[in-house]
């Protein structure tokens, strides 16, 4: 991968991670790396992850090509001065020196801001025109969004999420981009029911091609957009958490039919929400991880932590860490179900 | 395409706030008394801005409490309590029905009536919610407002015409100044 920002925006004095230390209070910062020094083992080089966790990310947006096309969408930024850099994926432009939602194009909904690593699961999945996809944990919306642009609108995509504050924005945001096929329900998701969306004179519950299970999760590889994500982490939560993943990739594993692909995706370090997650599935529904192409530099799986040894197949899964790409942190896996 | 004449998209319940209801396709298949059709819907589209029906053919519209019709291109039965289900699309409460932004951005530009062009500095006032003194010898009433972008006309946002004024319809939430950009 390019890193042409590391140089181009973070090079600017004030940005980089020695002066952004003075942002923080002392005790904030030392609780941030103690946190983040348990990944020690697992991260290949962990000064240049410890020195990407301390530096911004710039603004990156999403081209929804619901709207337009990613042709047009650099010509209405050109239009009003703003310059973009490539990213990993075409519709993905990084906004070095602007607010994103400052613009025209903006307000025509041809663009969501978006971070980089937020796209990768939704590519993954990539769900076809007319399927029936569902994201079970959806607000605010970004790879709902998405999504709903891969299946170019067409098609059902069910949107839940537990949190009618978070689905309001949702909501908005589906319809700043235009989205027209997508149904928002307020569950949980583990309890999901298929009932309302047979379509018209279904006896039987119409499972879903593909599902995409973006989990609540205790965010550690957000600490560059969020300074303070880390100071109330304690174990505990992530075990909790864990809990409810488990429960959810479950459920999505169940509603989805056989030979239909469910994508499972954190912004987050922590082994117990992500390798020993899909570990439990493993064991539990009928279904396999499978390796996925990623054309970003990543890391895979981990398989032993803490003592635990994990299915060796949880190796498939992708783990993206802040200074591979100069991105958020991130974890996706690809998963197959193969009984019914 | 089916369409509101499933038996259990119309029942005598009427409109209930958080409900959405298949549209009937006709007024012979219309069992809650003056609610819109989906025909009155394509004909209002065709009459108002030329938008052919076959624009709408993937879509169904929804009513969600009294005159509020919703767009989905999904499969879903009638009724169905959710809280979303494709895009606000149009009033209907009143006299003169009024599309939403939302419906104009993403369909006004199959319009071929009934849309003002604005240059890039009126578009800056129409879009900070100012209204603005024209000339126009279009419809009054309700119109497709949009401006160049990237080359090619893009609708914006819905005015309403009335004694050679546009009255910027842009709700609050939506509002951006770029005057002085
Ligand atoms: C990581 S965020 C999702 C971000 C979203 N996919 C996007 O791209 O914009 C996790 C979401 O899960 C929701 N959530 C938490 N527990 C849930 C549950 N049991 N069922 C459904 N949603 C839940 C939260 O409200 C939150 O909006």
């Amino acid at each position: 991968m390019p890193d042409r920002r590391v140089l181009q925006s973070h090079a600017a004095p004030g940005a980089g991670g020695a002066e952004n230390e003075g942002v923080f209070t002392g005790r904030v910062h030392r609780t941030r790396m103690d946190v983040l020094a348990r990944y020690e083992p697992l991260v290949d080089d962990f000064e240049a992850f410890r020195a990407a966790c301390e530096r911004p990310l710039p603004s990156v947006v999403r081209v929804n090509t619901i709207k337009t096309t990613v042709e047009r969408a650099r010509e209405a930024l050109d239009e009003s001065g703003i310059g973009v850099e490539a990213c990993w994926h075409d519709e993905l432009l990084a906004l070095p020196d602007a607010q994103p939602g400052r613009n025209w194009p903006y307000v025509h909904g041809w663009l969501h801001g978006q971070e980089e690593v937020s796209a990768v699961p939704a590519a993954v999945l990539d769900p076809a025109p007319g399927d029936r996809v569902w994201d079970a944990c959806a607000a605010p919306g970004s790879k709902t969004t998405q999504l709903a642009a891969l299946m170019d609108d067409r098609g059902t995509l069910v949107a839940t999420d537990n949190n009618l504050g978070r689905i309001s924005a949702l909501r908005s945001n589906a319809e700043r981009l235009g989205v027209t096929n997508v149904a928002i329900t307020h569950e949980d998701a583990r309890n999901h029911s298929l009932k309302p969306f047979a379509a018209d004179g279904a006896t039987e519950d119409v499972e879903y091609d593909a599902a995409l299970v973006d989990v609540p999760c205790s965010c550690e590889g957000t600490v560059r957009k969020n300074p303070d994500t880390l100071d109330e982490w304690t174990l505990s939560h992530v075990e909790g958490i864990a809990g409810v993943q488990k429960g959810i990739l479950r459920r999505a594993v169940q509603a989805t039919r056989p030979g239909g692909t469910v994508v499972y995706s954190t912004c987050t370090f922590a082994p117990e929400e992500n390798e020993a997650v899909l570990d439990h599935v493993l064991g539990e529904e009928p279904c396999e991880v499978v390796l996925l192409d990623l054309p970003l530099a990543h890391a895979p799986g981990v398989t032993e932590w803490d003592g635990e040894s994990y299915d060796p197949a949880v190796a498939n899964a992708k783990r993206i860490y802040p200074h591979h790409n100069d991105t958020g942190g991130f974890f996706c896996a690809k998963i197959e179900v193969t009984g019914a | 395409m089916t369409d509101g004449s499933a038996p259990s998209g119309d029942g005598a319940a009427g409109n209930r706030s958080h409900r959405f209801d298949r549209l009937p396709a006709t007024t012979e298949d219309r069992r809650v008394p003056d609610r819109p059709t989906r025909t009155g819907v394509l004909e209002w589209w065709d009459e108002r801005f030329g938008v052919d029906p076959s624009v709408f053919e993937n879509h169904t519209f929804w009513e969600r409490g009294s005159g509020k019709i919703w767009a989905f291109a999904g499969e879903s039965p009638s009724p169905v309590d959710i809280e979303g289900l494709g895009v606000a699309f149009l009033r209907t409460r009143r006299e003169h029905w009024k599309p939403t932004l939302e419906a104009v951005q993403r369909f006004g530009g199959h319009a071929t009536r009934n849309v003002m062009a604005l240059s890039r500095a009126e578009a800056a006032a129409f879009l900070a919610g100012e209204d603005q003194e024209r000339d126009w010898d279009g419809d009054w009433g309700y119109l497709v407002v949009a401006h160049e972008l990237a080359g090619e006309r893009e609708p914006l946002g819905v005015g309403l015409y009335v004694h050679g004024e546009l009255r910027s319809q842009v709700p609050k939430g939506r509002r951006r100044d770029f005057r002085e950009d």
